[in-house]
């Protein structure tokens, strides 16, 4: 091998606007940052190396950033990829994803850790402002109880109540709505001028939405920004399409503000934030590429493929270019009525399983 | 009780360790109780006891017992 392989330097992505970087420039950056990841995993995880020259073109197909080599997101279910020293690493995320599944494994190195929480940062003051906000969590705080095994829950749940304070949870140990709780926590602070509230889409409707109404009961929750994801599918199962959600919670709660994000446990931190137009919108710390589940070639928009999502953070382990088991739509680029730059795009739900079967039976073989 | 005490006491409440250990090399996970659930109840409970709000940056940064000193030097805590 050539010359060591050298980490990127973010912190040019850091001090800019999030969604300021038109195509032609985020192109550039973001190929040579990922060029940089790929070299540096290539260097430091062995399997990574194997798995690439096994699969060769078969996974870095297309123009631009679909040329930088993926492994399905599944792999770390089925294998420990590290690219530091286990001594080095400080935080162990798993999540089961599909229930019933084996577990994905993502180490995490302090600096890892650490851009997690500061892209993070950038994302969700584009959303709240500096400020932290009186936060309230749409889940019981059972999911926290055990420190040293955090489900992919209440992995999310910590990390966003970075940015909340006097953090309450709604429900209490088990699943009901603790209204006695909630009706203190709105009244300690019904002079703060925004609430910031949390929870998983179907825990949301399940134990938020659902109580109140079987009740008959609101909650002035006006000042509200309610941010909120996980996937549709477990309401997608119960018919609930996202415009009654919303319609929801503006009658059960007065919330206009109800934000969807799309992200997952392998990719920590560089989410994607939805706008007032429904679009989800890749920062400059990542992208997405929708690629033909039967090929893998890129996908133009208005195309349905399977998401590739592509980071910028992971430096610990091999997950800069991921393709998930998620279908989605690539909208457009630089173009959303909302003004922000960079690409757009929506979810719709899982791959079937004989879909994603072609890819996740090449990648199993050289595990 | 001087801030200094207070700050302290924090420390060793919501880790659970002497006094006699926070020094610089008092670091975040240097310890299992300090973590990130840890650090979030520290960082509350400094709050509280200083009547602050600290920025979301300045609870990232916030990586060890002397760093943590610096940063309250900024909302006006002089410890």
């Amino acid at each position: 091998m050539s010359a060591s392989a050298m980490l990127p330097d973010l912190a040019d992505l850091l001090a800019m606007d999030p969604y300021g970087l038109p195509a032609a420039d985020k192109a550039a950056r973001l190929g040579q940052i990922l060029e940089q990841l790929t070299a540096w995993h290539r260097e430091h995880c062995p399997p990574y190396q194997r798995m690439l020259t096994v699969l060769g073109e078969a996974i870095a197909r297309g123009p631009g950033l679909a040329a930088v080599p993926f492994l399905p997101v599944r792999v770390f279910k089925d294998m420990d990829l590290s690219s530091v020293d286990p001594g080095q690493v400080v935080k162990t995320l798993t999540s089961s994803g599909t229930s019933g599944q084996a577990v994905s494994r993502i180490y995490l190195d302090r600096e890892t850790a650490a851009l997690q929480s500061k892209v993070l940062a950038r994302l969700m003051a584009s959303l709240l402002g500096q400020q932290r906000h009186p936060m309230l969590v749409i889940d019981t705080p059972s999911v926290l109880k055990d420190r040293t095994a955090f489900s992919a829950r209440g992995a999310g749940i910590l990390g966003f109540s970075l940015f909340g304070r006097d953090v309450t949870y709604a429900l209490d140990d088990n699943m009901q709505l603790d209204l006695p709780r909630i009706d203190a926590f709105l009244e300690k602070h019904r002079d703060a001028p925004r609430i910031f509230l949390f929870g998983f889409t179907y825990m949301v409707w399940r134990h938020l939405v659902q109580p109140l109404a079987t009740l008959g009961r609101q909650l002035p929750l006006e000042r509200g920004v309610l941010l909120h994801g996980g996937g549709w599918k477990k309401l997608a199962d119960e018919a609930v399409p996202p415009a009654s959600f919303r319609a929801a919670l503006a009658e059960r709660c007065g919330l206009e503000r109800v934000v969807d994000y799309y992200g997952m446990v392998e990719q920590t931190g560089s989410i994607h934030l939805a706008c007032g137009q429904g679009h989800l919108h890749a920062p400059v710390f990542s992208d997405v590429v929708m690629r033909d589940p039967r090929d893998f070639a890129p996908l133009p928009p208005g195309r349905r493929g399977l998401i590739e999502v592509l980071s910028v953070l992971p430096r610990s382990y091999p997950g800069h270019a991921l393709l998930t088991d998620d279908l989605g739509t690539l909208r457009g680029e630089d173009d959303c009525p909302c003004g922000r730059l960079g690409r757009y795009f929506t979810v719709e739900g899982r791959a079937p399983r004989a879909e994603a079967r072609g890819c996740s039976d090449t990648y199993a073989a050289p595990g | 009780m001087t801030p200094r005490e207070t700050y302290t006491n924090i420390f060793v409440e919501s880790f659970g360790v002497d006094a006699s250990a926070l020094d610089e090399r008092f670091v975040y996970q240097c310890v299992p109780t300090w973590d990130s659930v840890g650090h979030m109840s520290m960082i509350a409970a400094l709050e509280d006891a200083f009547d602050i709000a600290l920025e979301v940056d300045d609870i990232v940064d916030f990586s060890s017992f002397t760093k943590g000193m610096d940063i309250l030097g900024k909302y006006g805590v002089n410890l």
